[in-house]
């Protein structure tokens, strides 16, 4: 058993990427010598920085591979490896492929013993261009045997330099002993759609090249030899996961009706122009949340008026006439921008962010509604202010917002006069006066998320309490209510862009709500859209009339799971 | 020579993206560029050595920066900790 690092089935053969480090010899060297082995390390070097060019190259629309190859390109032109491999081959006679394993062996231990867990995590790429050098050393670089079809491959670790030169058309799962679901190759395979499963301890002792395995990337298995039967039951199991697969891609074309005719609209959380062609894909309606900050962190400084209206205009275009809500930038204590100082918090999450910032530095602020204004006229925008607490705050940005108005008009700029303005619901006092609010905004979007951590006093990322953070916590699912009942009571529309719009448990209860508008990643698009057609709003309604009289979310949750 | 105080205020201190992009900025100048947390300086041309300063979020580093171009240097280092680290 691992981690299940990224879903599907494979039945394949084992590919083994095994790293045989060379173990000491202990040969010295003589006098004559050492030029000779110093020059071999040199050569080592020159073909290793010669290899993380080309793969530079190869991975050069992968940012974040090209980031590890650049340290690696780094690491290994590093002075305290070669002066120490140099004095090792020069002092100590002993000969390169010797003083090289040293060396490493030695700032592999140095980084392993750090308290920090990022610099910790570190000895892996020191590890990593230490193996290069010694596969370079030894005059046989790039040896591993190519991959044949159908392969499994299966190692104890795979470095970055692994898995972004291999071939992975094909590769058909990977299994590792160590890695989480965060590591770079669960990202790597999930991004390729190749199921994985990583962090099995011992898997490597009874496996030899070309043994028959299964890799179960949704439940985190890993079958050595598996018998005839089991292979059976796989092959069926894998067949069911790609039929429930085509069968949720068939949906993207179907509309989102409960079997009783009540239309619901699916939206995407997106961040880019990219995002919202996936979209589309999924079979979203429209983009219920842009999140800004993307676009700002990516920058050196603040992005100029004219970088994000060609941002906002080109995710317009691309939305193709549906609907697209820009939330304004929504930074803080926790979501830091390199090059804005904000200061240190006690509580950033209680402190100086989102539209408080944007009140208090309005030039950031007139810059990113200009540019919304302007891109309004190339489609279907909308403005939502994050983190409202009053309606003073809703006044002021929407004063602010008809003055950019009238500087645009003055200027003879065009612009989209209209534009709706909306706000988010996510901290408590708002949702307590979102009769209030309601009378002064076009649309609520209710960010769950945070909505959750601000009603229950709970910090998710806390690992001694996050257990404490629920969203079907009676408080919240009673908060959640209201706003939605408020904006249908004054007519304005009202969506769900936290988790809760995604999570299937919640879809027939907000619907019961009176929801009538998701807003979820992609991704979760199908399977919520599975869920509303094949039920009715009668029902929703009653599933909602049975849990608004329950009183702890235990009981909620499972209420709910039995009546989907 | 020329001596700068910063600040980290990544509370991670210095990964090793910006570490490398640091080290590069110091290999584009003749000046000898040095960096010290509390204990000895340590030149600034190895990614480990940076590394393992062990400077983190709220920690003040002191650079020193002697050499011809010295004045260019300490104006690329200032860029880069405003641009991609933290402010002195």
């Amino acid at each position: 058993m691992g981690v299940a690092a990224s879903p599907g089935i494979s039945i394949g053969y084992a590919h083994l990427i095994i790293k045989t480090r060379p173990t000491l010899s202990g040969i010295l060297i003589d006098d004559q010598s050492i030029p000779i082995e110093l020059e071999k390390f040199e050569d080592a070097i020159r073909k290793s920085m010669g290899q993380l060019e080309r793969l530079k190259d190869k991975a050069k629309s992968n940012l974040e591979e090209v980031d590890i190859l650049e340290s690696h390109i780094e690491l290994l032109q590093d002075p305290q490896i070669s002066d120490e491999v140099t004095t090792y081959i020069t002092e100590e006679r002993n000969n390169a492929l010797d003083a090289v394993t040293l060396v490493v062996n030695k700032m592999v231990q140095l980084f392993e013993g750090l308290d920090d867990a990022y610099l910790r995590a570190r000895s892996a790429d020191i590890r990593d261009i230490g193996d290069r050098i010694v596969t370079n050393l030894l005059g046989n670089p790039e040896t591993t045997t190519p991959l044949g079809h159908n392969s499994i491959v299966l190692a104890k670790e795979l470095s970055p330099s692994d898995t972004i030169s291999m071939d992975l058309e094909k590769v058909l799962g990977f299994a590792t002993e160590t890695g989480g679901a965060v590591s770079h190759t669960a990202i790597l395979a999930k991004s390729n759609n190749v199921p994985a499963v990583l962090g099995c301890s011992e898997l490597l002792e009874t496996v030899i090249h070309g043994d028959h395995i299964i890799v179960d990337g949704t439940q985190g298995t890993v079958i050595v030899n598996p018998s005839e039967n089991v292979k059976e039951e796989y092959r069926q199991k894998q067949v069911d996961f790609i039929k429930h697969k085509a069968y949720l891609n068939s949906l993207k074309e179907m509309p989102a009706i409960t079997n009783d005719g009540v239309g619901i609209t699916l939206l995407a959380n997106i961040s880019n122009d990219k995002d919202m062609k996936k979209a589309l894909e999924y079979g979203a309606k429209g983009v219920g949340l842009l999140r800004t900050e993307m676009m700002y962190m990516e920058k050196e400084s603040f992005p100029t008026e004219e970088e994000q209206y060609q941002f906002y205009k080109s995710v317009a275009i691309h939305a193709q006439g549906t609907p697209v809500t820009v939330r304004t930038l929504d930074i803080g204590g926790d979501k830091p921008l390199g090059y804005f100082d904000l200061p240190k918090e006690e509580n950033p999450f209680l402190g100086y962010r989102a539209i408080r910032i944007s009140l208090d530095q309005q030039e950031i602020f007139n810059t990113q509604l200009r540019a919304i204004l302007r891109a309004g006229v190339h489609g279907n925008l909308k403005i939502m202010l994050p983190m409202i607490s009053n309606v003073m705050e809703l006044r002021k940005a929407k004063e602010i917002l008809d003055q950019v108005k009238e500087e645009l008009f003055s200027e003879g700029i065009a612009f989209a006069p209209n534009i709706p303005v909306g706000i988010m619901i996510e901290v408590p006092s708002a949702a307590i006066m979102a009769d209030v609010l309601a009378k002064e905004v076009d649309f609520f979007s209710i960010g769950t998320n945070d909505l959750c951590q601000y009603a229950l006093a709970v910090d998710r990322g806390n690992e001694n309490i996050k257990q404490l953070y629920d969203p079907f916590d009676p408080a919240v699912l009673r908060l959640v209510h209201q706003s939605i009942e408020r904006a249908n009571d004054n007519n304005i529309s009202v969506s769900v862009c936290g988790e809760l719009a995604s999570d299937t448990r919640a879809t027939l209860l907000l619907m019961g709500m009176g929801l009538r508008e998701f807003s979820m990643s992609s991704t979760a698009i199908p399977e919520v859209k599975d869920i509303i057609r094949k039920h009715n709003i009668k029902k929703a309604k009653e599933i909602w009339n049975h849990v608004m009289n329950m009183d702890h979310s235990k009981s909620i949750t499972d209420y709910l799971e039995k009546h989907i | 020579m020329i001596s700068k105080e910063y600040i980290i205020t990544d509370p991670d201190g210095i990964h090793a993206r910006p570490a490398a992009n640091l080290i590069k900025i110091g290999r584009k100048f003749q000046s000898t560029i040095q960096i010290k947390k509390d204990k000895d300086p340590i030149e600034l041309n190895s990614m480990i050595g940076l590394m393992t300063l062990g400077a983190k979020g709220g920690d003040s580093i002191m650079l020193t920066i002697e050499g011809e171009d010295e004045l260019e240097a300490a104006q690329a280092i200032e860029d880069f900790f405003q641009n991609e680290l933290s402010k002195p």
